[in-house]
């Protein structure tokens, strides 16, 4: 067994025991904290299929922005203590028996198609070939991406703050 | 024992179930945010072991997952606003209060 090999494993089982601690703990502000082991295990598998811009910028924007943001919302609307923040709904049993069929559905899926694998080596640094797809062949989504950007911040502003016509 | 596309996209699969079931067994609105989250990664891993493993020496589906990344903090900036304006009028983050489109 290769190094990567062990350290996909233990990746994988750091990613999908602190997943299932997100669901399964009780305290909302620790579900929080488990979510963000998971960012991070992912980007350690970003780092195994040598994508080494989207590790960073899964760390950078995952871990540094999103965990952040979800804190801040979990801290400004729990009113009383933090325990039993994460309860399941009546009907967690119905939706644990269809998302264990899917999942059996997505392994049968998986295991079953002929991927055809192609066996060139990765390029080495990923950074310029990202930069230079981005800018020319996706200019037009790269540009949709920062318009839609602009929208949800100024409708996050305006459905926290308000709109107010000026005087 | 060497790690092929199927071990990822498994992998993948069961972080996107997991968050299915979040998504979708959670009282609290913003474990429900925390579900999207953990789907929108499984998608994003997805992306990129589908690039390493079938084309490498194209980086598509890293470009793919950065503009998925992007649109995952549009979706919970936007997710977490209405969150606290409903919690606002209603003092409760509880989806089974949120019944105000509901006749």
């Amino acid at each position: 067994m290769s190094v990567s090999t062990i350290v996909f494993w233990i990746i994988a089982a750091v990613v999908l025991g602190s997943a299932i601690s997100v669901v399964t703990a009780q305290n909302l502000v620790h579900a929080a904290l488990f979510m963000v082991l998971t960012f991070f295990g992912v980007s350690g598998l970003y780092v195994l299929l040598e994508a080494d811009f989207l590790a960073v910028v899964q760390i950078l924007i995952y871990v540094g922005a999103i965990a952040v943001l979800i804190v801040f919302g979990v801290m400004l609307t729990q009113r009383k203590g933090m325990e039993e923040t994460n309860v399941s709904s009546s009907h967690k049993w119905v939706t644990g028996i269809l998302v264990t069929i899917l999942m059996v559905g997505f392994a049968y899926a998986v295991t079953r198609t002929p991927w055809q694998v192609s066996d060139h080596a990765a390029p080495e640094s990923t950074v310029g070939l990202i930069g230079e797809l981005m800018l020319t062949r996706f200019v037009i989504p790269f540009e949709i991406v920062g318009i839609l950007l602009l929208v949800a911040v100024l409708g996050a502003i305006i459905l926290t703050k308000g709109a107010r016509r000026l005087p | 024992m060497i790690i092929t596309l199927n071990h990822y996209l498994l992998l993948a699969a069961m972080l996107f179930c997991i968050g299915l079931y979040a998504a979708l067994a959670k009282k609290n609105a913003i474990s429900i945010l925390m579900g999207i989250e953990l789907m929108l990664n499984a998608c994003i891993i997805n992306l990129v072991a589908f690039n390493r493993f079938m084309a490498p020496d194209m980086v598509v589906g890293h470009v793919f997952g950065i503009f998925v990344i992007a649109l995952a903090a549009a979706e919970v900036a936007v997710g977490l606003a209405l969150v606290l304006t409903v919690y606002r009028d209603l003092l409760s983050v509880n989806i089974d209060d949120f019944n105000w489109l509901k006749w």
